[in-house]
């Protein structure tokens, strides 16, 4: 609490800058944040570009079986002749997209359930509760084997048994948020100017309790990903025609003393990914605190 | 003229793990339009869960509001739905509570914390809003006030802040805002400037204003008439200047030699009363103030005194309220 920012003279807070130009500054001066966005680009447009850059055809068995690294084949060649550079490439667009949707869907339906169970309490915070007690006794990967079990294998299949796995972890943060906000008396003053129930959950709340969500996000991010590459491992993920980074993993692991290669560089992938995507929370996270905010 | 709240026996019982807790037992008082109503007493003599109930903001369960009526401008509060009583919060009858350092949401600006009544009850555009929110800084003292809209609430002070809650309170142009406390959480210098700035405001604006406080230098200065609270209930009532200079309540008595006044000669010794205040679970049958009282009489343990005019516009609940009000009994 500065009493001088309160008398800050007109000049200095009018000079105050608009969003995007803060978060820029903000990743500028974070060399950990700018690090992770950097990666992501060039992950995002691998993803998004990932068969016209490839060298190769992921799925050409045309060249010599497990090569080391070359000039050639700059990461080496698989048991059936591809080339992992091109598979690795190619394999970025199913684990960034399998490792953000199903964040997204989990956070989405895990927020909504923990927030309406923390803020009506009573019958509604039973129900929610209990189901995810139920879900807590499963380790999540357990709960995504089911699913796709019963599901059946395929992209949309993995994304819902993932998703559905993380709603729990969402769920319980927020709706712990909720409980200590809603004492606020902030909430109180709320409700006196003649705000509804959904008003203040949405705009009274869910702003206060954004921070622990987004690193739950971030770290969810890199579990889907993991989850996913574990699903192929276990052949019950993605249809096997399409290279991802998970099933690459799982496919080395029979060669493991003969071709290092083969294991390590997917490993590499999924590392990088999920590390930049945690350094890009946490500046996410300090720039959506306007508590940190010093003067205007 | 008629009331524009009407305060008719509110019972609010909170149930306590022994047992249920009248918080406020057949309060009754009222508000005319324009008036400046002060409520004192002590912590838990119901007066805030009495402001609460008007607008309906108690937690229910463990709360109730097990009978009585709140009559605001003839119809009764207590009646309306969730969506009626939505629509009087803010619009009708606004609120400024005691804290303004948590009364205002850390991570929404200013600007759009104070709109928000506005563009729900008075149906106002974004700019709209912003216009209006900016006279309204501008009324309650805020220098520079466009750019305080960007400004979040820990850029402000105190007193800063309970000028943005008086300016919130004023959006709408209630008829009626209901003060919990305003003053008691900032220091001594801005408390009279708050204080004088709310009463100027609603004397300009015509609104009625009730300030529940316990500071009784606040009601002297502040208020047109008092209402003083003990274990639920209202025990007297009558004009702030007659209350203060002929208290009729031994209990009244008793809070003014508690607090240091500049009227008496220095250094006489503040007399605090002895005691603590009644267990509200289960009230003795007699007056509840009996056995704190110095000058109860056998009486006084078995029945309980009901508000009865020891002058004009003025009312005790005390069987002795005669002698009191004269002096007879100090």
């Amino acid at each position: 609490m500065t009493p001088d920012a309160a008398l800050a003279p007109a000049e200095l807070v009018a000079r105050r800058p608009s969003g995007w130009s803060r978060f820029a500054t903000l990743i500028l001066a974070d060399k950990k944040a700018l690090v992770g966005l950097i990666v992501l680009s060039v992950l995002t447009f691998a993803a998004v570009f990932g068969p016209l850059l490839s060298p190769y055809d992921p799925n050409d068995m045309a060249f010599d079986m497990i090569l080391g690294p070359s000039w050639a084949h700059p990461l080496g060649t698989d048991d059936l002749g591809r080339d992992l550079l091109s598979r690795l490439i190619v394999g970025t667009q199913v684990s960034l997209f399998v490792g953000v949707s199903t964040v997204t869907i989990a956070l989405a339906v895990g927020v909504t359930l923990g927030v309406l169970a923390g803020y009506f309490g009573g019958w509604v915070d039973h129900v929610v509760m209990r189901y995810i007690d139920l879900q807590w006794a499963f380790p999540n990967f357990i709960i995504a084997v089911y699913l796709v079990a019963v599901l059946g294998t395929g992209l949309v299949n993995v994304i819902v048994a993932i998703s559905l796995a993380f709603v729990d972890d969402f769920a319980r943060i927020a709706r712990g948020m909720v409980l200590s906000i809603k004492q606020e008396q902030y909430i109180a003053a709320a409700r006196t100017v003649g705000a509804s129930n959904f008003r203040i959950m949405w705009r009274h709340i869910l702003p206060n309790a954004t921070a622990p969500i987004i690193v739950q996000a971030t770290v969810s991010v890199s579990y889907a990903i993991l989850g996913e590459a574990s699903l192929s491992f276990l052949g019950l993920g993605v249809e096997a025609s399409t290279p991802t980074w998970g099933l690459i993993l799982a496919e080395s692991r029979s060669f493991i003393s003969r071709a290092w290669w083969l294991g390590i560089f997917p490993g590499l992938a999924i590392m990088l990914t999920v590390l930049s995507i945690n350094f890009l929370g946490d500046a996410l996270r300090d720039f959506l605190d306007v508590r940190e905010s010093r003067s205007l | 003229m008629t009331a524009l709240l009407e305060i008719k026996d509110l019972v609010v019982e909170f149930a306590t793990e022994s047992g249920s807790l009248r918080a406020a037992n057949a309060v009754s008082y009222d508000v005319s339009p324009g008036e400046i109503v002060a409520v004192v007493g002590e912590s838990g003599s119901g007066k805030s869960v009495t402001a609460l109930s008007v607008l309906r903001l108690i937690p229910e369960p463990p709360g109730r509001i097990a009978g009585g009526e709140i009559l605001f401008q003839g119809s009764d509060l207590l009646a309306l739905d969730d969506e009626a009583i939505r629509r009087v919060r803010g619009k009708s009858i606004g609120m400024i509570f005691q804290e303004p350092m948590t009364s205002l949401n850390p991570v929404l600006s200013i600007g759009r914390q104070m709109t928000e009544a506005m563009r729900l009850h008075l149906g106002l555009s974004a700019a709209q809003a912003d216009q209006r929110a900016v006279d309204l800084l501008k009324m309650v003292g805020i220098a520079d006030p466009e750019s305080r809209l960007k400004a979040y609430p820990h850029h402000l002070s105190g007193g800063m802040r309970q000028r943005v809650m008086i300016a919130m309170a004023l959006s709408c142009e209630p008829p009626l805002i209901i003060a919990d406390e305003p003053t008691t959480a900032l220091d001594v210098t801005i408390q009279a400037q708050i204080l004088e700035l709310m009463k100027d405001l609603c004397r300009r604006l015509g609104v009625a204003l009730v300030i529940i406080t316990h500071n009784l230098g606040i009601v002297a200065r502040y208020a047109d008439r008092v209402n003083v609270m003990y274990a639920g209930s209202v025990i007297e009532r009558g004009p702030a200047q007659e209350i203060y200079r002929h208290p009729g309540h031994p209990y009244t008595v008793g809070l003014l030699n508690s607090v240091p006044r500049l009227d008496r000669p220095r250094g006489s010794p503040l007399e605090p009363i002895p005691g603590n205040p009644p267990d509200l679970v289960s009230l003795p049958p007699g007056c509840p103030f009996q056995p704190r009282c110095g000058v109860a009489t056998a009486g006084c343990a078995d029945a309980l005194p009901g508000l009865e005019a020891v002058a004009a516009q003025h009312w005790s609940a005390c069987f002795r309220s005669r002698q009191v009000y004269e002096g007879a009994l100090t």
